[in-house]
């Protein structure tokens, strides 16, 4: 069943038509993720989601409720971690948690505890006492997370979440997703990283220019792209002219050396081992290695939207602590 | 009220308005503007007649300049976001925002006058009224405020902006040039501005001296209170909410 329903959702700034025309669900109980380059409505996505942009036209269901009308009645279920961590400086972790708790009219006792709660699961307890402006970059994500969930949401919207901090904290922050959602959250994030994608989401949806041009689950994703069989060899050594020898004993398979020791053979049919392990016996080469090649996401991106998406190691950009 | 309004204002009080700044801001105001009278009269002083424009000043200038910290600051740093995505009424979350203002505005009101009980005789004054118009006053300012740091996105332009409005108003409010001895030209400006009616009421509260209808100061201050308010949502949900 799904909890988010977005059907023909564009936004409009002046000129520019950020967000044109978008529709897709997402499923009660999943990790749901947005894929995409900057500028390309990622946030602007998000703001109409939670409430903080009007949407030029289309439709939002979330949880039944109308997601532009009621949103008032929406924010009370959703939680929200911005792709800029927006506390207060002045305060503390442990009063900047209790006070976004009683902006959900939580009690003063139950706003404690479960601020108190959050700081130890997010490995903060120590540093509750200190002022926020004195977190590192790492810090005030996990707590803006702990703030974006302190009234236990039913969806949790993160965008960017591991976006400019440093590696360990990035990789801790994957886990605490996948541990909330394990426990019942869907989670809505956006992301322009693709292993990140690949890594922590049930299904994808690749936007671009404002547009939403795939939505599936990886699996999905990667096989649908896959036109061709590939297998890899690494040999042994070295054989001049190999390539013609195996073009001429496997008529209508493909051959690419892609490096001294290794040659890659692509079929439209499946790929049978045996005859391949033959022939390089034949020949007198050992075989060290023979796997099949899937397409990386990467690789699915590009050849949908034609663009090159960033890497997971441009994580660095945003330089450690 | 909810839960979430009480915890807002109690979050700015205990953030912004009860810092040493601004405690001190309240005490140094009075005091240097008294001051200044005291030098240009020589020495001769009359501190009850001058004490409604004080007053009126020190709310004025107390509350506006508070806003563009509550408000534009906090945009700027993006925490107001957090705050406009809560599931609180812009109208709710706008009154939470501005009562602190309101009510440090009366506060600093009461300094000069306690300034004032050690130095002469009080008797006379209608208490009452006199805080009817300290509030009128803190209320409309603050949401002259709220008018302002709806306008603007940087806090230096708050600054500016809000000075746009508040000279003029020190000047043309009646205080301490009645309007009587204004250009012709100019008092139609006077009865534009919602500090003459707050400052009338305050003159005849203190002094018995009031030269417009009180209920029609209050008329006037309630409208222009409302009018801004309901002028800042609207901006609010129409430039914010984007
Ligand atoms: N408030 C705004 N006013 C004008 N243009 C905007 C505004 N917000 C975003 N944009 C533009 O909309 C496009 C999408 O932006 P955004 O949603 O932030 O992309 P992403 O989050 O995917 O990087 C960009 O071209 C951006 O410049
Ligand atoms: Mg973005």
């Amino acid at each position: 069943m799904s909890i988010i329903e977005v059907t023909n959702l564009s936004k409009r700034f002046g000129d520019l038509e950020a967000v044109k025309g978008i529709s897709f669900s997402v499923a009660e109980g999943e990790i749901f993720g947005f894929l995409g380059p900057n500028g390309a409505g990622k946030t602007t996505t998000i703001n109409m989601l939670t409430g903080l942009a009007r949407p030029t036209a289309g439709r939002i269901t979330i949880s039944g409720q109308d997601g532009i009308k009621n949103i008032k009645k929406v924010q009370r279920f959703i939680g929200i971690v911005p792709d800029e961590s927006n506390l207060y400086n002045e305060l503390s972790g442990f009063e900047n948690l209790v006070f976004c708790a009683s902006l959900y009219e939580m009690g003063k006792r139950e706003r404690e505890a479960r601020a108190r709660e959050l700081l130890a699961r997010f490995g903060l307890a120590g540093t509750g006492k200190r002022p926020f402006k004195a977190y590192s970059k790492g810090m005030k994500r996990k707590l803006t997370i702990a703030a974006g969930i302190i009234h236990d949401p039913k969806i949790l919207f993160l965008d960017e979440p591991t976006t400019g901090i440093d590696v360990e904290s990035a990789g801790q922050i994957r886990e605490l997703i996948k541990d909330l959602n394990r426990k019942g959250t869907t989670v809505f994030l956006t992301t322009h990283y693709i292993e990140e994608a690949e890594r922590l989401c049930h299904r994808i949806g690749f936007i671009v220019d404002g547009k939403v041009v795939a939505v599936d689950s990886v699996n999905r994703l990667l096989r649908e792209t896959q036109q061709e069989n590939t297998v890899e060899f690494t040999m042994d050594k070295r054989k001049a002219g190999l390539e013609s020898l195996l073009q001429k004993s496997f008529p209508g398979i493909t051959v690419k050396e892609i490096s001294a020791h290794k040659v890659r053979i692509a079929s439209p049919e499946e790929i049978e081992l045996m005859p391949f392990m033959q022939f390089f016996s034949a020949n007198n080469i050992k075989i060290k290695e023979a796997k099949i090649v899937r397409p990386t996401l990467e690789e699915v991106f590009l050849k949908i939207t034609g663009i090159k998406i960033h890497k997971l190691n441009k994580e660095k950009e945003g330089g450690a602590k | 009220m909810s839960r979430a309004f009480w915890n807002i204002l109690l979050k700015d009080i205990k953030t912004y308005y009860l810092k040493p700044p601004n405690i001190s801001w309240g005490i140094i105001f009075p005091v240097s503007w008294t001051l200044m009278f005291f030098i240009r009269s020589g020495g001769a002083v009359d501190i009850r007649g001058i004490l409604p424009g004080v007053m009126a000043l020190s709310v004025l200038f107390g509350t506006t300049s508070m806003l563009a910290v509550t408000i534009t600051f906090e945009r700027r740093q993006r925490s107001f976001e957090r705050l406009l995505v809560a599931p609180i009424s812009l109208n709710q979350l706008m009154l939470a925002k501005t009562t602190g203002a309101i009510i440090f505005g009366v506060l600093y009101a009461f300094v000069p006058v306690l300034f004032a009980a050690f130095l002469i005789d009080l008797s006379g004054i209608n208490w009452f009224f006199t805080f009817i118009s300290v509030l009128l006053i803190a209320v409309t300012s603050t949401f002259l405020g709220l008018f302002v740091a709806v306008s603007v996105s940087e806090v230096f332009e708050a600054q500016t902006f809000s000075n746009f409005f508040r000279f003029p108003m020190v000047f043309l409010c009646g205080l301490f040039i009645p309007l009587h001895n204004l250009p012709v030209f100019l008092r139609p400006l006077s009865y534009l501005l919602p500090l003459t009616y707050g400052a009338d009421m305050l003159k005849f509260s203190i002094n018995h001296a009031g030269s417009i209808p009180v209920w029609l100061s209050i008329l006037v201050l309630v409208a222009y209170g409302a009018g801004l308010f309901l002028f800042s949502t609207y901006n609010i949900q129409k430039k914010w909410i984007d």
